[in-house]
């Protein structure tokens, strides 16, 4: 039971990852293999911000006296997930603009049929 | 048959991950580097919130990579969606009571508010990917409630790029006083006030108006295409 209560983070996030790996590699739809990187995305935010956490921590901002620097969760991957997480809905909007594009092309979603075509 | 494949890869990198995860212990301090970010953070930048710093300050020319991946991104996608695009001009349904009434009172408070997180990245949880985000969200609602109504592309492409200017010009300024790019130049002030931090403050305003252009134009694309 300490077990799960000790990884039970790194077990969802790797989860996550996993799930978002399994759908990439074995949906057609491009609109679920959008979705798949959207889920994977997720987890690696997710893995990185609970690397950084530290048991019974607190927001690593001091807005007030009195907080313990000891119990304030590591910054640095909160900084990175911060700007990750933007970034990660601009790719996916990209790639949603790509895949319309793909539709119009094609006039499929299929990823099989758009390759069997020659273009 | 490929989903046995897959299936077989994935448990595969599973086991690896799990055994190297296993040495990684859960909830201790593992990084030298936050420890210092976080005991001598406040002194070093002036900002109280120790994420804005690293954000800002200390990796601040990596923010302003990131900033410039989502540029590209956001031209990415305006140039996949608008090149060689028709003019679709197909009546819109207008949008119900509710939501058109309810947009024009919520649009400007979510603006305050956005504006409110970013101006006080330094101080409290939030910043300008965060305030930015939350002013794209209320571009989405106006776009969603009062549908005919459109923001204009010249003017959030030249907010957009007043934003990187912002955030490159102070670098360069910092280049110039002190010798290295991003050098918080200005006086750091009393830490938690507004007027504090140096250039953390203006920078993430900067940043702010860049996201939340940028994202408003990216959901302005893609209704625009649908």
């Amino acid at each position: 039971m300490s077990f799960l209560n000790n990884y039970i983070y790194y077990i969802g996030a790797f989860g996550l990852i996993l799930i978002g790996l399994y759908i990439v590699l074995v949906k057609h739809n491009l609109i679920k293999v959008i979705v798949g990187l959207g889920v994977l995305d997720t987890g690696v935010n997710l893995f990185l911000i609970s690397v950084g956490y530290i048991t019974k921590g607190t927001a690593p901002i001091f807005s007030r006296s009195g907080i313990d620097p000891e119990l304030m969760v590591d910054p640095v991957p909160q900084a990175l997930v911060l700007t990750a997480i933007v970034i990660g809905v601009a790719v996916l909007a990209l790639a949603l603009s790509l895949a319309i594009r793909l539709y119009q092309h094609y006039g499929t979603l299929n990823l099989r049929k758009i390759r069997e075509q020659r273009w | 048959m490929r989903r046995i494949v897959a299936i077989l890869l994935l448990i595969i990198v599973a086991v690896g991950i799990s055994l190297s995860l296993a040495k990684i212990p859960f909830g201790v301090p593992k990084t030298k580097v936050g420890r210092h970010y976080i005991n001598e953070g406040v002194e070093e930048t002036g900002a109280v919130n120790i994420v804005t710093s690293v954000v800002v300050s200390y990796r601040g020319f990596d923010t302003l990579g990131e900033v410039t991946v989502l540029f590209i991104a956001a031209i990415g996608l305006g140039a996949v969606l608008t090149a060689g695009g028709k003019e679709k001009t197909g009546k819109t349904e207008p949008a119900s009571l509710i939501l058109s009434t309810g947009c024009r009172i919520l649009f400007p408070l979510i603006l305050v508010f956005g504006t409110y997180v970013f101006i006080h990245g330094h101080l409290t949880p939030g910043g300008g990917f965060q305030g930015g985000a939350i002013i794209a969200s209320g571009f989405l609602l106006i776009y969603l409630g009062c549908r005919e109504r459109r923001i204009s592309q010249k003017a959030s492409k030249l907010t957009e790029s007043l934003g990187g200017l912002v955030f490159v010009i102070i670098g360069l300024l910092g280049l110039v006083s002190g010798g290295y790019f991003l050098l918080n130049f200005l006086p750091k002030g009393t830490a938690n006030t507004l007027f504090s931090a140096g250039i953390i403050p203006i920078i993430y305003i900067a940043i702010g108006f860049k996201v939340g252009s940028e994202l408003a134009g990216i959901i302005d694309n893609l209704i625009e295409e649908s």
